[in-house]
């Protein structure tokens, strides 16, 4: 089960599946499967009870059925928001913010790769100065993704300063998108939250803010929700990005933070290496972690 | 976030309605042992242990121990409390030092969750400890872990050994192996091994950590996890403790509001004790894990003890003392609430010292959006007043208030709504230093606790009471008898919920009540 595709639910669900009727346990079975992929206890009820009711609907007896309807359940669920990114600005900016070793600076690395293969010139700016060779880190992978860096020119110099540098860069230099790094900072720090507002000020001074993605780890919790929460309410997320996913973390509590913040998925993150990204399908990531 | 309170937030939600019921039924027991439930299972406990956990306290609460005692739901309480504390490993564990040095501790665990960061702090608190510490990069796999590390370490005061560059390149195995040899030399007496972040699904990296491990046969193999994780702490701690048998478990990002859950998962499903907190971005935001002190935080019946060492730093015995005095005999002044907050600002940050007061747990909110600047404000106020007019504030009239606000850089209603503050406070104070009111419970809303305040609170100084037995026997006793008694270094202590320092323990309602509203909030 851990091998193949441990990233999905079906190992947990096959049992269930497989049976020849829908019984008590099917739904204890189910409640379970969902509960520990970090669905939560409030969507965990909401979707036990819209397939309870379908179920009763149909007079289906056939577990067949019933992971046909789970499918099409979270697959609505996840294809409510548009998920497409919106990068038509010149230059695109985008903010990227998390909690701390969520995987902000992979993630970036990643992207510009990414936007690399589409045939854009992308630049990222490191600004964040806090963390221990952060810089380094990033310089790092903005190598690999073939993107240009702009440092901060000192050391703890004001993020919001780099940035601005950053864009300011890009405008000069005719580069298509700017890709803003940012220190990881948990949501209850008041403080790192306002900078964080301080830091979309100052690069709306010089251009429109394209997107603000909050990266998501999938091993965490239901505290995923509060911390898209209070992103949003500092930093204006306009898309998540769930990364990890190659672990055994289901990442399921994304989909309350999806229903109960209105901002989509856009990003998946599944590895190390530099082509670890997708974009979003709804279908496809229904399909694999139904099965 | 309103609807997602944390674990404290909920069971104490939970207990309050168990608390107005004189004796518990089997239908009440399950209505309550249902909303734990799911408060465990929102503060991500992992579901197994839910199970088990909620079987067991459905069990004790519906056996003899329950149903004679005096009050019930006290009781639940208790044994929620003490089921909190067996899971986390009931004692606090120490680091266990090799009889010929060099200690060698190996960190483990996933990406990002603070390994490194972890490596400086455990580094800088050896070394203050007198210990020579070296801090060893075997991270290759990230791109710059070793330069953080170098940085890290740089900021600790300690030595780093990192012979190869990282970024892929390098055997991390053989960079373990020979720090230790290293270490022999040049006479370090621990050495930390930072590992690079891997997945437990990832059977090849896991069989490197393993080679590791065996490469230095560790003390101590630390297994550090973050307190955001969900269900996955589970299957995470399993694959590490097949693959390289930690000893102990490293709690990181305490500071964010997600709280407890991981922490019962790893600690209930692996058997290991969780040896360290850590909670901050500072090399300083780092201690010891005391299981019964997490229990009673999950439990919302705060952090009392550390508070109290923090207190009994920076609190002045004497003057603690005298200002309890003060409390009963009513001849508390704003100058000597002056006094009490600037003493407060010594001990460090407020927000940080209300979190740990037993029934701030549902004031998080608040605390957060707490600006410390409120009480330079409030000082400013006071320094205004002639020294007349900080003794006895019936001085205060309109134009002395106008004179104020000037001299302040404030408003005349900043200065009224601190004077009426003030007063409301002194009086309940005076009450509770006098052993009135407080400690009975169904009595009506304190008065000045606000709106919601005051029922939420209610349960909870039950809580501060009944969750501390068990845990804080000596607490207890300073409770038990000094609660009670109208003496005068009872709870109101120093008042502000620090009396602590006086000599007993508990804060009470009131006290924060007061506090908050000293604090304009």
């Amino acid at each position: 089960m851990a091998q193949l595709s441990s990233w999905s639910l079906s190992g947990a669900l096959k049992g269930m599946f497989s049976k020849p009727t829908i019984d008590e346990n099917t739904w204890e079975d189910l409640e379970y499967a969902l509960l520990t992929a970090d669905f939560g206890p409030d969507v965990t009820e909401a979707v036990i009870d819209d397939l309870h009711e379908k179920v009763d609907r149909y007079r289906t007896t056939d577990p067949r059925d019933l992971q046909r309807m789970l499918r099409e359940s979270l697959e609505e669920r996840l294809s409510k928001y548009d998920t497409t990114l919106k990068l038509t600005e010149r230059p695109a900016v985008v903010l990227v913010v998390g909690v701390n070793g969520v995987g902000k600076t992979t993630t970036i690395g990643k992207f510009s790769k990414f936007l690399g293969t589409y045939g854009r010139t992308v630049v990222v700016g490191a600004a964040d100065t806090f963390r221990a060779a952060a810089v380094e880190q990033l310089a790092t992978w903005a190598e690999r993704g073939g993107a240009q860096i702009v440092r901060p020119q000192q050391q703890g110099q004001d993020p919001a300063s780099v940035a601005f540098q950053t864009v300011d860069f890009a405008k000069r230099n005719g580069i298509e998108i700017v890709l803003i790094d940012t220190a990881g900072r948990l949501q209850t720090k008041g403080g790192l939250m306002d900078e964080l507002s301080k830091i979309r000020r100052v690069i709306e001074k010089q251009a429109p803010i394209s997107e603000v993605l909050l990266v998501l780890d999938a091993t965490t919790g239901q505290n995923g929700l509060a911390q898209a929460e209070a992103f949003i309410e500092h930093a204006g997320v306009t898309g998540l990005v769930l990364t990890k996913l190659d672990g055994s973390a289901k990442g399921g509590f994304v989909l309350a933070v999806q229903e109960k913040t209105g901002i989509p998925i856009k990003l998946v993150g599944q590895g190390e290496g530099i082509h670890d990204l997708t974009g979003f399908t709804p279908h496809v990531f229904a399909q694999k972690l139904v099965g | 976030m309103a609807t997602f309170g944390n674990l404290s937030d909920r069971l104490s939600e939970t207990f309050k309605n168990l608390r107005k019921k004189g004796s518990l039924s089997a239908s009440d027991v399950d209505g309550t042992v249902r909303e734990i439930r799911r408060a465990l299972l929102d503060a991500d406990v992992a579901l197994d242990v839910v199970k088990e956990f909620t079987g067991k306290v459905r069990e004790r609460a519906l056996s003899d121990e329950v149903n004679k005692a005096l009050n019930p739901a006290q009781q639940v309480v208790q044994i929620v409390n003490d089921e909190l504390v067996a899971i986390l490993g009931g004692q606090q564990r120490r680091l266990e030092f090799a009889k010929n040095p060099p200690t060698v501790i190996m960190l483990a665990g996933l990406q990002g969750a603070g390994k490194t960061t972890l490596a400086g702090k455990l580094a800088k608190w050896l070394a203050k400890d007198g210990h020579t510490p070296l801090l060893v990069a075997a991270d290759l796999q990230r791109p710059n872990a070793v330069t953080q590390l170098s940085v890290v370490a740089e900021q600790a005061g300690v030595a780093v050994y990192a012979p190869e560059p990282g970024n892929g390149v390098g055997d991390p195995v053989r960079v373990a192996r020979d720090s230790i040899a290293y270490a022999k030399t040049k006479q370090f007496d621990t050495v930390i091994v930072d590992t690079a972040g891997r997945l437990g699904v990832d059977a090849e990296l896991m069989k490197q950590a393993s080679n590791i491990r065996k490469a230095v046969n560790p003390d101590e193999v630390l297994f550090v996890i973050d307190a955001m994780i969900g269900q996955d702490a589970v299957k995470t701690a399993q694959a590490f403790q097949e693959g390289v048998d930690f000893t102990g478990v490293v709690l990181s990002k305490l500071d964010g509001d997600a709280r407890g859950g991981a922490a019962l998962s790893v600690a209930s499903v692996t058997g290991r004790p969780i040896i360290f907190a850590s909670t901050g971005e500072g090399l300083d935001d780092f201690e010891p894990f005391h299981p019964d002190r997490m229990a009673s935080r999950i439990l919302d019946l705060g952090d009392i003890l550390t508070l109290i060492e923090q207190a009994q730093q920076a609190f002045d015995e004497d003057e603690a003392r005298a200002m309890a005095e003060k409390f009963s005999t009513e001849t508390f002044t704003l100058d000597d609430f002056l006094k009490q907050m600037q003493q407060l600002r010594n001990m460090g940050s407020i927000k940080k010292m209300m979190g740990m007061l037993p029934g701030m747990g549902q004031m998080k909110q608040q605390l957060d959006s707490f600006d410390e600047r409120e009480i330079v404000r409030t000082e400013a106020i006071i320094q205004s007043m002639t020294l007349a007019e900080r003794q006895n504030s019936k001085l205060l009239n309109g134009s002395r208030r106008l004179r104020i606000a000037r001299g302040s850089g404030s408003t005349v209603t900043e200065v009224n709504a601190l004077v009426n503050r003030f007063e409301q406070a002194a009086k309940m104070m005076k009450t509770v230093a006098k052993g009135g009111v407080p400690q009975i419970p169904g009595m009506g809303p304190i008065p000045g606790a606000r709106g919601g305040g005051s029922k939420k609170q209610q349960p909870k100084k039950k809580g501060s009471k009944s969750g501390n037995p068990a845990k804080r026997a000596t607490e207890n006793a300073a409770l038990a008898s000094g609660a009670k008694p109208a003496s005068a270094g009872a709870p109101g202590g120093t008042g502000f919920g620090l009396g602590g320092a006086a000599g007993s323990a508990a804060p009470t309602e009131e006290e924060l009540a007061s506090l908050q509203k000293f604090l304009g909030r």
